[in-house]
């Protein structure tokens, strides 16, 4: 079954006279429970695509459909933002309820609701913190209990775990594949990592520079559940790299000439 | 002695030793007591003022035209900048009559104000209460426009009704740049303040400064700079304390 349909959808920002395309003529179908992640490079309009569907941007032509959910008072999308999205002035449990504190819900019951939620992502001694007092690994994580509180259909996030290092960015990933799996969210991903997008997803997007359209869907098939660490040492992990890499290497080379033509 | 402790003593020690060298240097006759006047008889003056009563009233008379006049200058302040800020229509409307006016130094509509509100508290509560307007309006313009764009996509992506936007997102967002505003409000206050009660009034510390050094009673005009500076002390000192109650998040 499809999730989110989207067609034609195109998004220009500006005047007449100076007049971007962000992006162009872009289709793409995603069924249920599917984990599709977009990968292309900067300024391709991919954040611009996960916006639109979140609602948070109109698009200047093309629709998005998103198919209604059997349950009700649950958000239909939740967005994982890239860093600062959390809210500094809420203690950890506050910015995690805070789906929860918008349906009306009391305060008792939020922290009934959310401290098993924080146990699970080893987060509970930190509860009382201020997101200034933890590590970008750990807010990242009370961004993705954040999100996975207010228990939405689609889960949109937009570069993550871009700012995290290496090691952080891996336990992040495993940890964000282990609440999902099982979860039946629909998820859509961006990022720059092709390794990530390989690691997670179900299938990946490859966009083109700037008019963003879509260049190819790669099927990918390892079986789940998986561990993105032994999945980097399979040699086909290696060779999907390597070829979605072809892909994207000249469009990266375009965007980096527009980019100096611009500046 | 502990490394904190020993800076901690020093603190109040280097004060109390420029004291002593003060009047150390007062008894030599090393400094003219005619314009500077040693730290004791600054003492036993203020003792005297204390004694009569007359330095109460004179901090009394003060703190109620600052409290007042503070008072109605920041609480519609807060409220302008807060809907300069959210509203650009409004922004666009009001912001041509804000930048006319805020570079007007106050003090110089004093006689205006005298004539409009008459000789007693009402002026120089006006003065306060209009240089401190719009300088808050300013700053709470800026605080809300400083907010990130992101905190409104995360409000908007969980749904978030306008009254709890307003009290859970926007208001602590902007509260650190408006306590900071305030404070700066509140020094601005001070110097008016005094300045009004130089030239037109019959009470205040800004009054016993100038009438003491009208009558050339030296000591006196020291017992009100030294009042004055104390009361500004406290004063920044007690919003410093609201912002430790009021923005945890931000503690060092």
């Amino acid at each position: 079954m499809i999730k989110i349909a989207i067609d034609k959808l195109a998004k220009s920002f500006g005047d007449d006279d100076r007049r971007t395309v962000a992006l162009h003529d872009f289709d793409l179908s995603i069924d249920d429970g599917e984990f599709v992640c977009i990968v292309g490079p900067s300024g391709c309009g991919k954040t611009t695509v996960l916006r639109i569907v979140a609602g948070l941007e109109t698009p200047t032509s093309g629709t998005v459909t998103i198919a209604p959910g059997s349950a009700t008072g649950h958000p239909q999308n939740a967005m994982v933002f890239q860093e600062h999205g959390l809210f500094p002035w809420m203690t950890v449990v506050d910015n995690v309820a805070y789906s929860l504190e918008m349906r009306g819900i009391g305060k008792r019951e939020r922290r009934e609701q959310v401290m098993p939620f924080l146990e699970k992502i080893g987060l509970s001694r930190f509860h009382k913190h201020y997101p200034r007092d933890l590590s970008g690994g750990m807010r990242q994580r009370v961004s993705l209990a954040r999100a996975f509180v207010a228990d939405p259909e689609i889960l949109l996030m937009d570069e993550p775990f871009a700012a995290l290092d290496a090691q952080n960015k891996l336990i992040l990933q495993e940890e964000l594949l282990r609440i999902w799996e099982g979860s039946a969210k629909t998820v859509l991903f961006i990022t720059h990592g092709i390794d990530e997008a390989i690691a997670l997803g179900d299938r990946i997007v490859v966009m083109t520079a700037q008019p963003g359209r879509i260049k190819e869907i790669v099927p990918i098939d390892f079986p789940r559940p998986r561990s993105v660490a032994e999945l980097r040492a399979d040699p086909r992990f290696g060779a999907l790299e390597l070829s979605i890499w072809r892909m994207l290497e000249d469009e990266v080379r375009t965007a980096r000439r527009q980019e100096e033509a611009a500046s | 002695m502990k490394r904190v402790n020993q800076e901690r003593a020093l603190t109040i020690l280097s004060p109390v030793a420029a004291l002593i060298v003060w009047q150390l240097a007062s008894n030599a006759g090393l400094v003219n007591q005619r314009y500077v006047p040693s730290p004791l008889s600054i003492a036993v003056a203020g003792w005297d003022l204390a004694l009569s009563g007359e330095l109460a009233q004179h901090i009394g008379a003060s703190l109620r035209r600052l409290v007042v006049g503070f008072v109605l200058g920041a609480v519609p302040g807060v409220f302008i900048g807060m809907v300069m800020g959210l509203n650009r229509w409004v922004r666009a409307a009001l912001d041509p009559l804000v930048a006319a006016l805020y570079p007007i130094p106050k003090i110089a509509l004093l006689p205006l104000l005298m004539l409009v509100f008459g000789l007693g508290d009402g002026s120089k509560v006006v003065v306060v209460a209009m240089s401190v307007l719009f300088l808050t309006i300013i700053n709470i313009t800026v605080g809300v426009l400083q907010l990130d764009k992101i905190y409104f996509d995360v409000a908007r992506n969980y749904g978030t009704p306008w009254p709890k936007l307003f009290r859970r997102v926007i208001l602590p967002g902007a509260l650190p740049t408006i306590l900071a505003g305030l404070r700066i409000s509140l020094g601005v206050s001070l110097v008016v303040l005094v300045g009004a009660e130089f030239v037109a009034s019959q009470s205040g510390i800004g009054y016993l400064i100038w009438s003491s050094w009208q009558t050339l009673m030296v000591e006196q005009m020291f017992v009100g700079i030294i009042v004055i500076t104390i009361l500004g002390v406290l004063s920044t000192l007690f919003l410093h304390e609201c912002e430790r109650l009021l923005v945890p998040w931000r503690r060092d």
